[in-house]
């Protein structure tokens, strides 16, 4: 009689079962390793996401990308509902393809992360005629259209040579390179070298390169429940990081993970602005600062061939910002920043 | 009831099973661009063919903006010349390598284990390793293509050698000939078509390493552009340019063959390749 009756409810209770666990969204998220996304790493391994997500009633899958373009190429392709980016490749990549994004966190800009780097020179203008050696069409190649910009040289006056940013170190140690444009950890390595002097970094056009956690519009419109995790789950990390009782464990967490030791994280935290807390993050995504970088990373973007062969102009993609206002083309609008999540965690109403 | 095996298709059936698999995949391409592209026009993923024709328009036909180069001859000839000055460089050593050490035991003993050793290294392995040692610039990318099939055409060559008859060799003796004349009058000769044979099949070796070496450090080159077209996801350049590496590929394959069949038919008749199954 219990056989049998078992044997009749067994397959019903796990069909529900595994039916309620259905019914709960998934997403996921991917991030690559990075000094200003290494949050991520620690809310995942930690629990906290997961403690964030189940407050929600909703579950975020954390993946780690070997290949920071990777990650936003499968973004783009549809495999991600968020990733980490940073303002110009969003732009480039993912925004130009047609593919709606808001900028749901702005964690922080890079302030002396990215560096312009010559061998046997101590002045930028000594760059003239040189071959430098950077990632093409990455930040550190906007970094230095800033940087000749502001000796009053342009690009043709440099030769530009694409280097994997996997190799830079080796690179430069091999000896044949006169000039180096790169991020850290690598240019604190290379700039250990005698030979080797900083002479532009981001910190000499501050607020410039963002770095971002990213969602798409209509599945961020759909579950606002996602941007409210999402949220939740970052400030709470960057809290503890601001903790002297536990930064130093957090740090070393944080460390381990992206290949290095805790001085050497705090290294790349000094030349890193981290937003400390969700009011900066607002105060900053409300001010002018985004607007007049994201004009200018537009006509880079525009003037390299990176929104694409139908751009007719730098504002071909539209980008709309916190006030509601557009910058580009209205009816193409694929860019959003928001405070809107980030005001919810001022507001404590998470 | 004709059996499968003996099934022939006529010639013009023939022709057409050749084109048809090309057909197939070139219009399900098709059916899934346009319906991305339905669904969202920006799309950069599956591009339709007006969009690459387009992109490699611009590429081939309209000087560049910046440097005033035309891109894709500029990329083409550069890469060309790596991979002839590489491949070049690989064979030449290869068949000093191989000529020695498959005619003379004394050096067979001691260089025939090593090149075994080094040819079973698997190439990308090598690349930062070669980096490192040999720096960045067109001489390193032309010595990584020599080193990715250099030890596997040595080998070859060796083998090659081995197979030659010993007749051959005990009669070119007793005739008086001395050890480089027996190399230089009846082992080279043998040997050169069997070496063109052998940069015909270690290409596709030598076109990855190229496209390697270039998305890692260079200037301009056919592997540099997909690999920088890459950051931003302009397939429409990409899958045109793979294309081109492949029309590449297969031009030089088919040169390789016709120039073993003009400069040494005596092989293929030596082969019995006239017959055709």
């Amino acid at each position: 009689m219990i056989r049998s009756a078992l044997v009749v409810l067994l397959p019903i209770v796990l069909l529900a079962a595994s039916g309620c666990a259905q019914e709960r969204p998934r997403f996921t998220l991917a991030w690559s390793i990075y000094v200003g996304w290494m949050p991520w790493e620690f809310a995942d391994a930690t629990g906290i996401l997961d403690r964030w997500a189940e407050r929600y009633g909703i579950e975020i899958d954390v993946v780690q990308v070997n290949d920071y373009i990777e990650s936003i190429n499968q973004y783009t392709a549809g495999q991600f509902d968020a990733v980490t980016a940073t303002n110009m490749d969003i732009l480039s990549i993912a925004a130009a393809s047609g593919v709606d994004t808001t900028a749901l966190i702005v964690g922080d800009y890079s302030n002396g992360n990215d560096v312009v780097m010559l061998r046997d020179a101590q002045e930028l203008a000594a760059i003239e005629g040189r071959r430098v050696h950077l990632v093409e069409l990455s930040v550190s190649h906007y970094l230095l259209a800033q940087a000749l910009e502001s000796v009053g040289l342009s690009e043709r006056d440099v030769t530009l040579v694409n280097t994997a940013d996997a190799d830079m170190v080796g690179a430069w140690a091999g000896g044949g390179v006169p000039a180096m444009v790169t991020w850290n950890p690598m240019a604190n390595e290379i700039l250990a070298a005698a030979d080797a002097h900083a002479v532009f970094d981001s910190s000499m056009t501050p607020g410039e390169i963002l770095d971002l956690t990213l969602v798409r519009t209509e599945i961020l419109e759909a579950n606002p429940d996602l941007g409210r995790a999402l949220v939740g789950a970052w400030y709470e990390t960057i809290a503890l990081m601001m903790d002297v009782q536990r930064s130093d464990e957090v740090l070393s967490h944080m460390a381990a993970a992206s290949g290095t030791d805790l001085a050497g994280y705090q290294r790349q935290l000094e030349t890193t602005r981290l937003f400390e807390s969700a009011a900066v993050a607002v105060d900053f995504v409300r001010s002018d600062a985004p607007r007049t970088t994201m004009e200018r990373v537009a006509e880079f973007s525009f003037e390299h061939d990176l929104l694409g062969s139908g751009a007719s102009g730098p504002g071909f993609v539209g980008i709309e910002f916190a006030d509601g206002s557009v910058w580009g083309n209205e009816n193409n609008v694929k860019l959003r920043f928001t405070d809107r999540f980030m005001n919810m965690a001022v507001e404590d109403a998470l | 009831m004709r059996r499968l095996i003996n099934i022939r298709p006529s010639r013009g059936v023939a022709q057409v099973l050749i084109i048809l698999p090309f057909l197939l995949l070139l219009l399900s391409y098709n059916v899934a661009s346009t319906a991305r592209l339905a669904e969202n026009p920006q799309d950069r993923l599956l591009p339709s063919f007006a969009a690459m024709a387009d992109a490699m328009g611009g590429l081939a036909f309209e000087a560049d903006s910046r440097s005033g180069d035309y891109l894709l001859w500029v990329d083409t000839g550069a890469s060309l010349l790596r991979l002839a000055a590489g491949v070049a460089a690989g064979a030449g050593v290869a068949l000093l390598l191989g000529l020695l050490s498959g005619l003379l035991p004394v050096v067979r003993a001691s260089l025939s284990p090593l090149l075994a050793a080094v040819a079973m290294v698997p190439p990308l392995a090598m690349l930062p390793i070669l980096f490192i040692v040999v720096g960045m610039d067109e001489t390193a990318k032309i010595v990584l293509i020599a080193i990715g099939i250099g030890p596997v055409i040595a080998r070859e060559l060796e083998g090659r050698i081995r197979e030659i008859p010993i007749e051959e060799l005990i009669k070119a003796q007793t005739l008086g000939a001395g050890t480089w004349l027996i190399l230089w009058r009846v082992v080279l000769p043998q040997l050169l078509p069997r070496l063109v044979d052998a940069i015909r099949l270690s290409l596709g070796t030598a076109w990855l390493f190229l496209i390697a070496a270039e998305a890692i450090a260079a200037t301009e080159g056919l592997g540099y552009r997909i690999f920088l077209v890459r950051r931003y996801l302009a397939m429409d350049v990409i899958l045109p340019y793979v294309a081109w590496i492949t029309l590449l590929a297969w031009l030089t394959d088919f040169a390789l063959r016709r120039l073993n069949a003009r400069l040494f038919p005596w092989l293929g008749l030596e082969r019995g390749e006239g017959e055709q199954r």
